[in-house]
């Protein structure tokens, strides 16, 4: 991968993104972008397509039609290595509950290629963050659902990426872990990375944020939180929200 | 991509194993138990009855234990291979997969970590075995142990690369005690590791013939060979045609556009 990073319009840019599995149609036509220094919440109900969205772009799921650009570089013409300046945290929860913490996140930074002091300065600074430091060295299984998620998160920022996806990271955890979950993705959006997040919680939302409403495979609007809502003639995200996707109609039915 | 870096990712793999083998206690005794039962109890029970002839690589009249420890460093190496491909089935059902198909390195690159890791694993097994077997006076010259070092690699690489293959076959864990039933147990019991081929065929020209082509006859031959100071051409040549194959079947089987995901489709 060479050549400059179109960093500063556009972190990541998908562009009429398509997928189907088998004959039903998953995703058609997505589109949008993630800027650096925000976050860009992917809002929509379950089945809208945003894991599938999520694997495209990690490669886990072959990209057919449409392409995704990655800090300026193609996923269809740069393959894994534009994998590079990503940090991903999955729906499905990916750690290796036999190894310890410290040894989970080392496991990832040396697939990363970070040198060890490196690594390990970064994954003792990530745990404090997160207050986990003194979980290093025991086993994944021995954690709790939240602290699991933190542990995540912290792996996936270990090698520093300009740009972090995350899939629904908040799913399943109560409410002080998730406001803590959520305001740490905002810090980290606040000191340049670009973030796009996954969610169907609307109160996770804050009002600066970007927004993309995704549902039954389309985007139904994107933009700023009051551009969206103004378009949709709402007055808060939930009602946005209920208007432009199933979750309305099915309401209203 | 510096050398470096595809050398750091290997290292993440191989201490992952390593770790994972290591904390898996039982698998380990297992690994050793196993073999150990064949050679001092069935060995034991078939000496009398079995007669072997001398067949290269042996210059004399060998004991049946003697005869078998190929085959039963074969069949460290042949489960081991299958608890890899376990082991990738396990890891994409609890998720932790993604993180290594994910690295932004070539996925065959990926998946050839795998496989090496898994043989140097099933190395450290096969020499505790050996080591074992020496203590029931079952020796090999020193240079024997040493030249067999590199065969034991390529064999573990060969069976390491079937079982990950099988790995992208296989969609459910609960879907390995099939590979144990279809694969394990076939490829021990018609090859070489029990007995010789010629023995097999006094009793069937079919199943002797099936025994000389199996992949793990020529590995076992392969092991038997070099802990002799000999080497076995054709059985090199056979076990690194079958990695070859399989270890491009396994980039194909997990090959985004093709295999695991595109079976698996998740819900999106």
């Amino acid at each position: 991968m060479s050549g400059p990073a179109d960093m500063t319009d556009a972190a990541l840019r998908l562009a009429n993104i398509s997928h189907d599995y088998g004959r039903r149609r998953a995703l058609d036509g997505v589109g949008f972008s993630v800027p650096p220094g925000r976050v860009t919440v992917l809002l929509g109900p379950n089945g809208a397509g945003k894991t599938t969205l999520f694997g495209l772009i990690s490669r886990l799921l072959p990209l057919r039609q449409g392409d995704i650009t990655i800090a300026g570089h193609s996923l269809k013409a740069a393959g894994a290595a534009a994998l590079e300046p990503l940090g991903i945290v999955f729906q499905q929860p990916t750690l290796d509950l036999d190894l310890t913490v410290r040894q989970n996140l080392t496991y990832f930074a040396d697939l990363r290629g970070l040198s060890r002091p490196v690594a390990n300065e970064r994954i003792v600074g990530g745990l404090q963050r997160f207050g986990l430091a003194e979980r290093a060295n025991d086993a994944v299984r021995e954690l709790n659902g939240g602290h699991r998620r933190r542990v995540e998160i912290v792996r996936a920022t270990l090698h520093e990426p300009a740009i972090l996806i995350l899939d629904e990271p908040t799913v399943g955890l109560d409410i002080p872990t998730r406001q803590a979950i959520v305001a740490d993705l905002h810090a980290r959006a606040a000191s340049g990375t670009a973030v796009l997040w996954a969610t169907h919680l609307i109160d996770e939302v804050w009002a600066d944020d970007r927004l993309v409403v995704l549902d039954r495979g389309g985007v139904k609007a994107q933009g700023d939180v009051a551009g969206v809502l103004e378009s949709s003639g709402a007055d808060s995200v939930a009602e946005a929200f209920a208007r432009l996707t199933m979750a309305g109609e099915s309401e209203a039915a | 991509m510096t050398a470096a870096r595809y050398w750091s990712a290997f290292r993440a793999v191989l201490r992952r194993e390593t770790l994972r083998f290591i904390k898996q206690r039982g698998r380990f005794f297992a690994a050793l138990v196993r073999p150990l039962i064949w050679l001092v109890v069935f060995a034991a029970g078939f000496r009398a009855a079995l007669g072997l002839s001398i067949i290269p690589p042996y210059q004399t009249y060998i004991t049946y234990e003697v005869y078998i420890v190929p085959g039963l460093i074969g069949m460290i190496q042949l489960f081991n291979g299958m608890q890899s491909s376990l082991s990738m089935v396990y890891d994409r059902e609890m998720g932790s997969m993604r993180v290594l198909l994910t690295t932004p390195l070539p996925r065959s690159y990926l998946l050839a970590c795998k496989i090496a890791a898994g043989a140097v694993v099933s190395l450290f097994q096969v020499y505790a075995f050996l080591a074992i077997a020496a203590l029931f006076g079952i020796t090999f010259s020193a240079a024997g142990y040493i030249a067999a070092l590199p065969v034991l690699v390529l064999t573990g690489l060969m069976l390491g690369a079937i079982g990950l293959f099988l790995s992208s076959q296989i969609r459910q864990l609960e879907n390995f005690a099939g590979v144990m039933n279809f694969v394990i147990f076939p490829a021990f019991f018609l090859s070489s590791a029990l007995y010789p081929i010629w023995k097999m065929r006094e009793s069937s020209d079919v199943l002797a013939t099936i025994c000389a082509v199996n992949p793990f006859t020529h590995a076992v031959e392969a092991i038997r060979f070099a802990l002799y100071l000999e080497m076995a051409p054709l059985s090199l040549a056979l076990v690194a045609g079958v990695l070859v194959t399989a270890g491009g079947l396994t980039v194909i089987g997990y090959d985004p556009g093709r295999g695991l995901r595109t079976r698996q489709a998740p819900e999106p």
